[in-house]
C-alpha cells in the first residue's frame, strides 16, 4: 500500500499543468491536498511504529537479481515521510501564492510533486536499487526545479552544477550499494542490519564506506561539495525553503542514518563524518556571516547545520544519535519556516539584503511573528524543539575526551555564529528604523503566511507535547537509527548542568556575534577575498578543462579530412584480416587454376581491365566510371555462378553509386586529377594491397573449410513450406530473418536522413563547440567562493 | 546532362522502370526480386528522371517528400509484425491469408507482403532523397 501512496504525487504530476489551466493559481490547493493524502496514509502506522515495529512491503520487480520494489517502514523513515509530506502540502500551496500568475505555474507544480514522490521512494524504500533509483529521480527532478527559470545563465548553471554533483555522487553511491549487496547477499535493508558485521570484517569494507559516503556528502552539501547548495538559490524561494529544509539535502543525512547500523561504529566512521561534519559547519557558518543576501544567508547556514548533523552521526553515541535526530527534525521546520519568511518579504518588498531592509513588523505582522518563532528555535532558546536538540547535543559531546571536547567547542562556534544570523534575519528586516523598500509593503496573502505560521508553530508545539512526540516519534526514530531500542528521556528542564551551561556560553556568544554582524561580515569577507579560491570556482575549471580536453581529443581524432578515415579504416581492415592469419599461421591453399569457358575468361578480363581502369585513370570521373564496369563484371560472376537475385542487387548498387558518385563530384570542388605524391601513393598502394590479399587469403579459407549445411538445408526445405515462397533469399530476408531486415531499413533511412542533412549543411565560419558555449562565465552568477 | 534524345525517352523509360520495379517486388517471393532489389530500380529510375529533367518535376511529380516516403515505409515495416501480436505469435512472424474472389481466384495475402512493401519505399525514399538533394543546384 505505501508502494502505491508513493506514486501518487506522481499520478498528480500529470494532472498538475491541467489544473492550472482550469482554476489558476488555486489548483494549488487541490494539489496540495496529495501530500495531505499520503500524511493520512502515514497515521495508520503510528502505533505500530510506536512499539517498536518495522512494517515490510515488497513488490517483485527484477525477482533473479535481489532487486525488488521494496519498503520499509520504521521510526526513521515514518518520521521522513511525514517530514516530506507535511511540509510538502505547505510549500504546493506557497507556490500557488509565490508564482500566482506565472505562466509556468502548472509545470512548476507539477515537478515539485514529482520530487516529493522520489523523496518520498527514497526514505521509505527498503531495496538499495530502488533507494537509488528515487535518489536519481530527485536529483533530475531537483535539476529542473532548480533551472525553473531557465531563461538566465546563472539559473542553468546552477541546475547543471548541482545535477553534475548530485548525479555524480548518486553513481559513486551505486557502486558502494553493489558491492555492500555483494557482501551482504541481499539489496534489502532490512536484511543487510543483521548483516553489520559480515560487511565490517570485510576486506572491502573501507572501499564500500567511501562509495556511499560519496553518495551522502555531495547530497547533503559536506566540503568541498558545499557550492551547488548555496547557488541553488537561484531557484524560486518555494524550491529552496522544500529542497534545502527537509528534503533533497537531508537526503545524504538520510542515508549516513540508514546504514548506521550495516556500517556504523568503526574507526573510520568515528574520524571521516566529525571531521568532514565539523569543518562543514564551521565554512558554512563563516561563509552565512559573510552574506547580505537573506537567502543566501539561510543556505549556508543549511550547510552548516548538515555538517553538525554528519558530525553528530560520526560520534554516535546513543545521546549524539539523540542529537542528532532532533536537530533534524527541528531544523527542518525552523529552516522551511525562515525560508518561506524570506520568500514573502522578497516578494512582497522586492528586495532580500538584509542592508536595505527595516521596521517591517508594522506592514507584515503576521510574517513577523512567523520569523521569530522560527528564529527562536534556530537560536536554540527554550521552550522550542531547538533547544532540546542542542541539550542534547551538548550533553553528547560534553562526556567524552580532548577529540568530543573538540568537537564540542567547534559546535559551540557554529552555533554561536548560526544564533547571530538567525536574530539578523528575524530583527534585522522588521525591528528598528523603517527603511523604504523597492516595493510597496503589504501582508503576504493566506497561501504566503501559513506555512511559515505553522511551520514555527510546530517547532514550538512538538517541545511543549514532548509526553505524545517522544513516544510516537523521536524515540522510534533514534532506535532505528542506532539499529537497536534506546532508552531516551527527554525533559525540557533537565537541571543546570554542563549541557545547559555550554548553552549559556552560546547564547552569550551568539548575541554578541549579532551585536558585531557588520564588522564580523566585513572581516570574513577580507579572509575569503583573501585565500580568492574555492570549490565553486574549481568546479568551473574543472569543466572547462574537460571540455578543453573533449575539445582537443576530438580534433585531434577528426581531421575532417576523407582521406585520413579511409586510410585508417582500410588499414585497420587489413590488419583485422591478416594479423591473425601470421599470428596462427594459416594460409590458404593455393587454388587448384580450373578449367573456364571462353566467355568466362571474357568476364574475368573485363573484370580486371575494369580494376586497372581505376589504378590508372588521370581523372576521377574516369576512376568511377571504371569501379562501375569492374562492378558490372562482378555481378556477370555471380549470374554465371547461379545467385541471380545477387547479381540482380549487384547491377543496380552498381549503377546507382556511379550515378550517386558522379553527382557528389559535381558538388564537391574537387581538383578533377587526382594528384598525390608517390610516396602516398605507395602507402595506399600497399594498404590497398593488403586489403584486397587479406580479403581473398579469408575467402579461400573459408571456401577450402567444411561447410555446414544444415542451416542452408533447413531454409530450402522449409522456404516453400512454412513461408509459402520459393525464392528463399526473400524469404529469409522478409520472414526468417525479418527482423534483421528491420534493422536494416531502418540504418537505410537514418542515412538517408543524415545525407540530407550533410548535403544542406554550408560551411560557415568555425563552428566548433568550444568550453565557452557550455559554462560561461556571467556577471549575474553570484560569486559564491570559499 | 542535358539532351534531347534522354528528355525525350526519360518518361517512357522512367514509367517503365518503376512497373517492373513494382513487377519484381510483388514477384519477389517465387522469383529473383524483392522489396529491396526493387526499390533500387525504382530509385534509379526517379534519378535518371530528375537527370533528364531537372528536380523539379521529380518532386511534384512524387507528390510526398522522399523522406516522408521512406518514414511511411519503415512505418508499414513496423507495423506488419505488430500483427503477430494479435495472434500470440512472437513479432514478425509471417502470417497468410487466402481469400477466394470470384470467378476461382485466390490471392495469397501475408504480412511478409506488407514488410516487402515497407522495404521497398524506405529504400526508394532514402536514395531517391539523396540522389535529389545532389541532383538539385543550390
Amino acid at each position: 500500500m505505501i508502494g502505491y501512496a508513493v506514486l501518487t504525487p506522481f499520478i498528480a504530476a500529470l494532472f498538475a499543468p491541467v489544473l492550472v489551466r482550469l482554476f489558476g493559481h488555486w489548483a494549488a490547493w487541490i494539489l496540495a491536498l496529495v501530500p495531505a493524502f499520503i500524511c493520512y496514509r502515514l497515521v495508520d502506522y503510528i502505533p505500530a511504529i510506536a512499539k517498536g515495529e518495522r512494517v515490510l512491503e515488497s513488490h517483485a520487480w527484477l525477482d533473479g537479481f535481489g532487486i525488488n520494489y521494496s519498503f520499509l517502514v520504521d521510526g526513521l523513515s515514518l518520521t521522513f515521510a511525514f517530514l516530506i509530506a507535511g511540509i510538502g502540502f505547505f510549500i504546493v500551496l506557497y507556490s500557488g501564492g509565490y508564482l500566482k500568475g506565472h505562466k509556468h505555474l502548472g509545470r512548476f507544480l507539477a515537478t515539485l510533486l514529482a520530487f516529493m514522490g522520489s523523496m518520498l521512494g527514497l526514505v521509505l524504500a527498503d531495496n538499495l536499487i530502488t533507494l537509488f533509483v528515487f535518489w536519481e529521480a530527485t536529483s533530475i527532478t531537483s535539476f529542473l526545479l532548480i533551472g525553473f527559470d531557465h531563461e538566465r545563465m546563472a539559473s542553468r548553471r546552477s541546475a547543471l552544477q548541482a545535477l553534475i554533483i548530485t548525479g555524480l555522487g548518486g553513481l559513486v553511491m551505486l557502486a558502494g550499494f553493489a558491492l555492500m549487496g555483494i557482501i551482504g547477499g541481499t539489496f534489502e535493508l532490512s536484511e543487510l542490519f543483521t548483516k553489520s558485521d559480515v560487511i565490517k570484517g570485510n576486506e572491502l569494507y573501507t572501499a564500500v564506506f567511501w562509495l556511499v559516503m560519496a553518495g551522502a556528502f555531495t547530497k547533503s552539501a559536506q566540503v568541498p561539495f558545499h557550492s551547488w547548495l548555496a547557488n541553488a538559490m537561484e531557484a524560486p524561494t518555494p524550491v529552496s525553503a522544500y529542497l534545502h529544509s527537509a528534503t533533497m539535502v537531508k537526503a545524504g543525512v538520510y542515508l549516513i542514518m540508514r546504514t548506521t547500523p550495516i556500517l556504523g561504529g568503526t574507526d573510520l566512521w568515528e574520524t571521516v563524518l566529525p571531521i568532514v561534519g565539523g569543518a562543514t559547519l564551521i565554512i558554512g557558518t563563516i561563509l552565512a556571516v559573510r552574506d547580505t543576501d537573506m537567502k543566501l544567508m539561510l543556505a549556508y547556514t543549511t550547510v552548516a547545520s548538515l555538517g553538525l548533523l554528519v558530525m553528530m552521526l560520526g560520534v554516535g553515541s546513543d545521546r549524539a544519535i539523540e542529537g542528532a535526530v532532533l536537530y533534524l527534525i527541528a531544523h527542518s521546520f525552523f529552516k522551511g519556516a525562515l525560508f518561506m519568511v524570506v520568500g514573502t518579504v522578497d516578494h512582497e518588498a522586492g528586495t532580500r539584503q538584509i542592508t536595505k531592509l527595516g521596521g517591517l513588523r508594522s506592514a507584515m505582522p503576521i510574517t513577523a511573528l512567523a520569523a521569530g518563532l522560527a528564529a527562536l528555535s534556530m537560536c536554540g532558546l527554550p521552550p522550542f524543539l531547538g533547544f532540546l536538540a542542542k541539550e542534547s547535543i551538548y550533553h553528547a559531546l560534553s562526556h567524552g575526551g580532548v577529540f568530543e571536547w573538540s568537537l564540542a567547542i567547534t559546535a559551540i562556534i557554529g552555533n554561536a555564529l548560526m544564533f547571530g544570523v538567525a536574530a539578523s534575519i528575524a530583527i534585522r528586516p522588521f525591528m528598528g528604523r523603517w527603511i523604504d523598500p523597492p516595493k510597496s509593503v503589504h501582508e503576504g496573502s493566506l497561501m504566503l503566511v501559513l506555512g511559515p505560521v505553522v511551520l514555527s508553530l510546530i517547532g514550538l508545539v512538538s517541545a511543549l507535547s514532548l509526553s505524545f512526540m517522544q513516544p510516537h516519534f523521536f524515540a522510534p526514530m533514534i532506535s532505528a537509527v542506532a539499529g537497536r531500542e534506546v532508552p531516551i528521556d527527554l525533559h525540557l528542564w533537565g537541571g543546570v548542568n554542563t549541557a545547559l551551561v555550554l548553552s549559556v556560553i552560546t547564547v552569550g556568544l551568539g548575541v554578541a556575534v549579532f551585536i558585531m554582524m557588520p564588522s564580523l561580515r566585513k572581516s570574513f569577507d577580507q579572509l575569503l577575498t583573501f585565500i580568492g579560491w574555492g570549490p565553486d570556482k574549481g568546479f568551473d575549471q574543472a569543466i572547462t578543462g574537460l571540455t578543453w580536453f573533449a575539445g582537443r581529443f576530438t580534433n585531434a581524432l577528426q581531421t575532417g579530412e576523407i582521406r585520413t578515415y579511409m586510410r585508417t579504416t582500410f588499414l585497420i581492415t587489413a590488419l583485422a584480416l591478416l594479423v591473425p592469419m601470421f599470428v596462427l599461421n594459416i594460409w590458404p591453399q593455393a587454388p587448384e587454376f580450373p578449367k573456364m569457358r571462353p566467355w568466362e575468361i571474357g568476364v574475368f578480363l573485363f573484370l580486371t581491365l575494369g580494376v586497372l581502369q581505376v589504378v590508372l585513370a588521370r581523372t576521377r570521373l574516369t576512376a568511377i566510371v571504371s569501379i562501375g564496369v569492374q562492378g558490372i563484371a562482378v555481378a556477370l560472376t555471380f549470374m554465371m555462378f547461379g545467385a541471380p537475385d545477387l547479381s540482380f542487387t549487384q547491377f543496380m548498387v552498381e549503377t546507382l553509386s556511379v550515378v550517386i558518385l558522379a553527382l557528389v563530384l559535381t558538388r564537391l570542388r574537387l581538383m578533377r586529377i587526382d594528384r598525390r605524391s608517390v610516396g602516398a601513393g605507395i602507402i595506399d598502394g600497399s594498404i590497398a594491397l593488403g586489403v584486397g590479399v587479406g580479403m581473398a587469403s579469408l575467402l579461400m579459407l573459408v571456401t577450402q573449410g567444411p561447410l555446414d549445411l544444415r542451416l542452408s538445408e533447413f531454409f530450402s526445405t522449409h522456404s516453400y513450406a512454412i513461408a509459402h515462397g520459393r525464392n528463399i533469399v526473400n524469404v529469409i530476408l522478409v520472414d526468417f530473418r525479418a527482423l534483421d531486415t528491420l534493422g536494416e531499413i531502418t540504418v537505410v533511412l537514418i542515412a538517408g536522413v543524415s545525407a540530407l542533412a550533410l548535403i544542406r549543411v554550408r560551411p560557415s565560419g568555425d563552428s566548433t563547440p568550444g568550453a565557452k558555449d557550455l559554462i560561461q562565465s556571467d556577471p549575474s552568477t553570484k560569486e559564491a567562493s570559499s | 546532362m542535358n539532351t534531347l534524345i534522354l528528355r525525350t525517352i526519360a518518361p517512357t523509360l522512367t514509367s517503365l522502370m518503376v512497373i517492373y520495379s513494382i513487377i519484381v517486388l510483388l514477384s519477389g517471393h517465387n522469383q529473383p526480386g524483392g522489396g529491396f532489389i526493387g526499390g533500387l530500380i525504382a530509385a534509379s529510375a526517379f534519378a535518371l528522371y530528375g537527370i533528364a529533367c531537372g528536380v523539379g518535376p521529380v518532386r511534384r511529380a512524387l507528390y510526398f517528400h522522399p523522406i516522408a516516403i521512406s518514414g511511411f515505409g519503415m512505418l508499414l515495416a513496423g507495423l506488419s509484425g505488430v500483427v503477430s501480436f494479435y495472434k500470440d505469435v512472437p513479432y514478425l512472424t509471417g502470417l497468410w491469408w487466402f481469400p477466394k474472389f470470384s470467378g476461382g481466384i485466390e490471392v495469397p495475402l501475408s504480412t511478409p507482403l506488407f514488410f516487402d512493401i515497407g522495404v521497398w519505399l524506405v529504400v526508394v525514399g532514402s536514395l531517391v532523397s539523396i540522389a535529389l538533394a545532389l541532383e538539385e543546384k543550390d
